[in-house]
């Protein structure tokens, strides 16, 4: 049997054996929510060997806001068929938290199996309206302002401070489009050049289309398993070594917003920099997010960033972080890689971000 | 392999149905400061906060906890933020719970709330979903049927729903925190209150509250420096669980759901409670409407099934001599902001079995259950707190 | 360490509440399989789905099975009559609302089905709804029939005797 690698923060071992994920679209018209999960779900249950009935907890993560009606991460339930009873909870965050919650969850010993998903439709509702309702409710949502202003903002910092260029967002934008190519999951799939896409208008100045995200709908799961028992449903387990998350300020006129304290905070708890990182999934939704995350974990320039896309080819909401987490995993599942950084974020422009490590037997 | 989970400290807010001396970041603030009084702790000593609340459309706010980040002193650590649909806030203090069990955190400071004034929780339960089945009735509209299911099955006297409402009200004069203070209340108020969903009367439902609640939980370190400096001793957790099951398929039993069940036999069997009727001092336990006191009795093994309705009639539920006393701080019927209202079932058993709740203290307490369900009563947590370090 | 009070000078005192209208439209999806409830409304007709599993009949269906989580995949005409299992009287005025009060919420466990759902009843007084009652849905007129509920106008008695309790006991 394989040694399990050495946990930074001395917990108990807990792997990802397995990861699913639905076609990202831009409008999944003729599925619901439980029938976009459902097949992910299955999926995930049969690339780990299990069915529900082995498994001792379950986490998602969704918000109602989406869908435009209280708890909708109810409904999501019948996807997995929670009979008999089963121990769960949901966290109104990206499905990477809830992936957190299960991965605490499994360090007492009781339980060894977990289920996490995260799931959201984006087409629904219109997304500039329904993330304003996300900022400071007395002073900042009643501006109205949308997200692409938001982070039109902190790249016009980044730009300032000589973090990067617009051509370099470009190279961003161009580099996720081809690499997706090779991801049939994903859903903005081309090969542009740096200066077709520097010919295109502003959206928002500095942003260009480019810089944006898609609007997706989409659907993640992954199955957790602690200690030797994830050796036998898996050959290569994805072993988490370390993990955390933290916050910052809401405020957004209190931050360099250059600069993610709460990434590089996360990444040295979880010890990105303790060992070579030979590829890592950043969850950074705009173009011009990239430069300041990746300098935040620290990451080698040898590092590959984001060989399925990234956010900037797939954006299904509540699900593109634990999607982040799931396509590093697999990288190690299939034997591609030995250490990887998966990393998620919520919150206006960077607010709360979540590292985690990954490693091979 | 467990760490030890203490409650260290704990906070709540004056409960009422409009706070408007405070925003929603005054109103969470002021619950946790309390709790980190409680705890003879510091910001600074907190290692990551978990929040919950209903749902998000209650307030009209997309993820609150974003914008309490600072008032609730989590920049810069670890925050979390749970939403299990009315169990919420037993759900959040689970989760927080398992923060310090699995050796995570050695404090982790957990809130909950709703500001029910700054919203409306009739209408944002009822948003017209098209293909859904309209739901015609409100929240009572859609429990009174099951209550009536109840009634059927058990053959429980008319008056049963009453004399608890009467009973969580008299408990509530004993609680200087909670919302309802109705010194005149009797069976023949309750009696003449409108029928709202009938068999349902206005005065057997719970009421509409601005609140929040806060705990501070700790490690077996963290309550031993909790007790040494405050001189108030920790409650520990001796069992705790979360059970989910499907809002609705063919023969589900709504009246007496397995989930229920199956999460207090765990919580149980963790704490080592084979007889919850003997064993436990008293129980804080989700009562948003009257007749679920008995209905709960008997889901929680306080009594066979189809007799939970004698233990309330007999007066066993009252503070006032009986011997099992449920809901002595007045519980949801008297105080319900809905995110806030499971922590504070929890909250309110540590303050029992630490000799701390006062005027409504069971005397003696040693051994307490915190309760709270949600959804189509198909989400629940539950965890038994003591006075006594588990083994 | 409590925070301390502030007090503003000006004499209208602190503001209390703002408020932010805000509207969101949403476009639902009904998915697969609720899209076969919706075409059977627009026909006046009830489908159930059986689950391939556990094989019981459900409606409407939100997409699954919720005890096995699979999808369903066979359908079941049903009539249009049922059983009321359980019921309230509503009484409470809310926004949104359309019916004048009271009025009586049941649960209608439909003849062939294995799931209850809520529905109106009407042509019946509030003093007269029992359990057991047998009801029967009326429909909109063949014009104004929609792929929705609201195809069904509400239900009736059908004057029928009761159901035996041992027949919707398991369905509560």
């Amino acid at each position: 049997m394989s040694q399990i690698p050495a946990a930074k923060q001395g917990h108990r071992p807990v792997a990802v054996v397995a990861f699913a994920q639905s076609h990202v679209v831009r409008a999944e018209t003729n599925s619901n929510e439980v029938e976009m999960l459902m097949p992910v779900v299955h999926e995930v249950f049969a690339k780990a060997g299990i069915t529900k009935d082995d498994v001792g907890f379950i986490c998602s993560g969704s918000t109602d806001y989406l869908i435009g009606g209280p708890f909708s991460f109810v409904t999501a339930l019948d996807a997995i068929g929670v009979w008999p009873p089963k121990s769960e909870s949901h966290v109104e965050m990206d499905g990477a938290w809830a992936l957190y919650e299960a991965f605490v969850r499994l360090q007492e010993g009781d339980i060894d199996i977990a289920l996490v998903y995260g799931f959201g439709k984006s087409s629904l509702g219109d997304l500039d309206k329904i993330f304003a309702l996300q900022l400071d409710p007395y002073t900042m949502a009643p501006l109205n302002p949308d997200l692409v202003s938001l982070a039109a903002l902190q790249a016009r910092v980044v730009i300032d401070q000589g973090i990067a260029t617009e051509e370099d967002f470009a190279a961003v934008a161009a580099r996720s489009r081809r690499s997706a190519l090779s991801n049939e999951f994903a859903q903005v799939r081309r090969d542009d050049s740096v200066e077709d896409l520097m010919a295109e208008p502003y959206a928002v100045s500095p942003l260009r289309r480019h810089c944006l995200p898609p609007i997706s709908d989409g659907a993640s799961a992954i199955v957790l398993v602690a200690g030797d028992r994830a050796f036998d449903l898996v050959e290569r387990p994805a072993w988490i070594t370390g993990i955390d998350h933290r916050i910052e300020t809401h405020a957004i006129g209190a931050r360099n917003l250059a600069v993610s304290t709460s990434t590089a905070k996360a990444a040295e708890m979880a010890g990105v920099g303790e060992g070579p990182v030979d590829l890592a999934e950043v969850h950074a939704p705009f173009a011009s997010q990239e430069a300041i995350l990746t300098t935040a974990l620290g990451l080698p320039s040898s590092t590959v960033i984001n060989p399925s896309g990234g956010a900037l080819a797939a954006n299904a909401l509540m699900s593109g972080g634990l999607t982040r987490i799931g396509e590093a995993a697999q990288a190690i599942l299939d034997g591609r890689a030995k250490r990887v950084v998966a990393h998620a974020t919520s919150g206006p422009v960077l607010q709360q971000n979540l590292v985690c490590v990954l490693e091979g037997a | 392999m467990a760490e030890r989970v203490a409650v260290i400290g704990v906070g709540q807010t004056y409960h009422r149905s409009k706070r408007d001396d405070v925003s929603i970041a005054g109103l969470v603030r002021e619950a946790a400061v309390r709790a980190l009084e409680d705890a003879g702790c510091t910001w600074d000593d907190i290692d990551a906060v978990v929040i919950g609340k209903a749902p998000d459309m209650f307030e009209g706010i997309m993820m609150p906890e974003l914008y309490l980040a600072a008032a609730l002193g989590a920049v810069g650590k670890p925050m979390l933020r749970v939403h299990t649909a009315g169990s919420v806030g037993g759900s959040t203090a689970v989760v927080a719970a398992h923060l310090v069990a699995g050796g995570i955190h050695q404090r982790v400071l957990t809130v909950a709330f709703e500001k029910q004034s700054d919203s409306d929780a009739m209408w944002a339960l009822s948003v017209p979903q098209p293909f859904s089945a309209p739901l015609l009735a409100g929240a009572g509209g859609y429990f009174a049927p099951i209550i009536r299911a109840y009634m059927r099955r058990s053959g429980a006297p008319l008056d049963t729903g009453m004399r608890v409402a009467v009973k969580d009200r008299l408990h509530a004069l004993k609680n200087p925190y909670a919302h309802l203070k109705m010194p005149d209340i009797s069976m023949e108020k309750v009696e003449e209150s409108v029928m709202l969903w009938d068999p349902l009367h206005y005065l057997e439902s719970c009421p509409s509250s601005d609140g929040a609640a806060a705990m501070v939980l700790g490690s077996e370190k963290a309550a031993a420096q909790a007790e040494a400096s405050t001189g108030r001793r920790p409650a520990w957790v001796h069992g705790m669980a979360m059970r989910s099951e499907p809002t609705m398929f063919a023969g589900r039993n709504q009246v007496n759901p397995q989930a229920g069940r199956d999460c207090a036999r765990d919580v149980y069997a963790q704490a080592g409670i084979t007889n919850p009727r003997e064993q436990l001092d008293c129980a804080e336990v989700y009562v948003p409407f009257s007749w679920y006191e008995p209905m709960w009795l008997e889901n929680l093994g306080f009594a066979p099934e189809g007799e939970g309705w004698k233990l309330t009639q007999s007066g066993a539920t009252s503070l006032d001599g009986g011997d099992i006393p449920w809901n002595c701080s007045g519980g949801v019927l008297s105080s319900n902001p809905i995110g806030a209202s499971g922590m504070l079932r929890f909250l309110e058993a540590a303050l029992q079995v630490r000799g701390l709740a006062g005027e409504h203290q069971v005397e003696g307490a040693r051994k307490a259950l915190g309760h709270a369900y949600g959804g189509g009563a198909q989400f629940f947590a539950m965890w038994v707190v003591g006075a006594d370090r588990p083994e | 360490m409590s925070d301390q009070t502030y007090v503003t000078k000006d004499p209208r005192g602190p503001v209390t509440q703002l408020a932010t209208p805000m509207r969101l439209d949403y476009l639902f999806t009904a998915g697969l399989s609720l899209s076969r409830n919706l075409r059977g409304y627009q026909r006046a007709e009830f489908v159930g789905q059986k689950c391939p599993v556990c094989g019981k009949v459900y409606v409407p269906s939100r997409g699954s099975c919720p005890v096995d989580g699979v999808a369903l995949t066979e359908e079941v005409p049903l009539k249009n009559t049922g059983t009321v299992t359980t019921y309230c009287v509503v009484n409470v005025p809310f926004a949104g609302q359309s019916i004048k009060i009271p009025y009586i919420c049941a649960q209608i466990l439909l003849d062939g089905a294995n799931l209850s759902f809520m529905g109106l009843i009407q042509e019946c007084d509030v003093e007269d709804i029992h359990m057991g009652m047998r009801v029967e849905a009326l429909w909109v007129d063949e014009a104004d029939l929609v792929p929705s509920l609201a195809s069904v106008k509400y239900f009736r008695p059908t004057g029928e005797p009761d159901a035996d309790y041992e027949t919707y006991r398991e369905y509560l």
